[in-house]
């Protein structure tokens, strides 16, 4: 249960998708100029990484790992598939958004219209095939770990576009120099954002290091070298 | 230039500067932040644009009258995706530290939106001539950007270029760190890179006022 938590407050503060990693920038800079849009981007964001991350975790897992198809019969466990992983997880984001955009146009036609173009272009949003990927290289153990993997950094991701549109919306009174108005002067409030969450850097330290071995063995080490250091001298002498 | 028309060598060019991808068009951007705080990890990323946008645009640009409208999404995304792949497993077979480093940002060139961008707006409608230089420029243009940020990041907060110490020793206090100078130890971190290119932008737009917004 623990890890589970862990996982949920790391993944929306520590390794946040935009202010860590910066996933997902292009769609970021461009729907944040009003929060309504914002919020319905983001919304869209984490519906479809809460279900790609958990079904490509699935076709990692039975897949595509090396040894992944034992399933299939013995024989298999030699197979290394990981080098399909890149068309294999585009694949079925593909697919999933193009359900997603079929969904969100059937039961909400007013989202769907401000969204616009933006909906099926979550399918090349960077911040979903990077959820994919992520859950790829930091190993995520189990399906439920991998559904909250994909719940929390999608939260991550729409805590970020629902502040940047927040302060978008209150800049535009703000007197910023000409050449940095616009795209600028989000470069750099995104940054001082990308400050800020550095301070929940210290949030999930300590409790569950391990015992290291090394004083044992540097001393062994050491005791080994005087003694080679003796033995040289005595041969010198 | 001889070999190139002026309008050809224009498709060069534009990006490099009026045009270019990461500030003007704010394309490309997720990759351009995250793994400049090496210049050769800068550097090695501008190369495997450079190539999967070069030949990803010929491929797109021959297929241009073949491909369906409705499916046209995922054969990019395929082509991308293969090409990609090739750039990763060569990485992996030759510079296995550097691939380390790059770690997920070489699969997310697939979702590069200056690839798919550039395949939707150039590569659809032209010749495969145009469409590789167009590629070419544009992957260009990011790695210029690229280039800037990386050394800025790692010279003011390593004090090394490429790996190579130019500001002295910071241990044996040699250089100018005997002056009592200490590496930004900050510019490491990710949010640097991004009030950089705001600077960058800041510069850009200064100097050529058509490109400033309302």
């Amino acid at each position: 249960m623990i890890e589970h938590i862990e996982l949920f407050f790391k993944s929306i503060f520590i390794d946040n998708m935009v202010f860590a990693v910066f996933l997902g920038m292009c769609s970021y800079l461009a729907v944040s100029k009003k929060v309504a849009t914002a919020v319905g981007l983001g919304a869209a964001v984490i519906f479809v990484l809460a279900i790609t991350v958990p079904l490509n975790w699935l076709l990692d897992q039975y897949l595509l790992q090396p040894g992944a198809l034992v399933w299939l019969g013995p024989e298999f466990a030699e197979y290394d598939l990981s080098f399909l992983s890149f068309i294999m997880f585009i694949a079925t984001i593909a697919t999933m958004v193009q359900l997603v955009e079929i969904v969100v146009e059937k039961f909400s036609p007013s989202l769907y219209n401000s969204l616009g173009i933006f909906l099926p272009l979550i399918a090349v949003n960077c911040a979903i095939l990077g959820g994919s990927l992520f859950m790829q290289s930091r190993e995520i153990e189990t399906l439920g770990l991998a559904v909250n993997y994909g719940i929390s950094s999608g939260i991550g991701w729409f805590l970020a576009i629902l502040a940047i549109a927040a302060i978008r919306e209150k800049i535009r009174y703000s007197n910023v120099p000409a050449p940095l108005r616009g795209l600028g002067i989000t470069f750099i409030v995104t940054g001082l954002m990308g400050i800020g969450f550095l301070s929940f850097g210290g949030m999930l330290t300590g409790g569950d290091e391990e015992v290291k071995e090394e004083p044992k063995e540097v001393v062994a080490e050491i005791t080994e070298i005087e003694a080679e250091v003796d033995n040289q001298i005595k041969i010198v002498n | 230039m001889g070999l190139l028309s002026k309008k050809d060598a224009k498709l060069i060019t534009d990006p490099l500067a009026d045009n270019n991808p990461i500030t003007i068009q704010v394309l490309g951007i997720c990759s351009a932040l995250a793994i400049t705080a090496e210049l050769k990890a800068s550097l090695v990323m501008g190369i495997a644009v450079l190539f999967v946008l070069g030949i990803g645009n010929v491929v797109i640009s021959l297929m241009r009258n073949i491909i369906p409208s409705k499916i046209r999404i995922i054969v990019q995304l395929i082509v991308v995706a293969s090409l990609v792949i090739i750039v990763d497993q060569v990485l992996k077979a030759f510079a296995y530290e550097l691939s380390k480093t790059l770690s997920v940002f070489v699969g997310l060139i697939i979702t590069n939106c200056i690839i798919m961008g550039r395949f939707e707006a150039f590569a659809l409608g032209n010749g495969p001539w145009k469409a590789f230089l167009d590629g070419i420029g544009n992957a260009f243009g990011y790695a210029v950007i690229l280039l800037i940020v990386g050394f800025f990041r790692e010279l003011l907060g390593s004090g090394t270029l490429f790996g190579i110490p130019v500001l002295g020793d910071p241990i044996e206090k040699t250089g100018l760190y005997s002056t009592g100078y200490e590496n930004n130890g900050f510019m490491l971190m990710p949010p640097m890179a991004l009030i950089i290119v705001g600077l960058i932008i800041w510069v850009q737009r200064s100097r050529n006022t058509t490109l400033i917004e309302d």
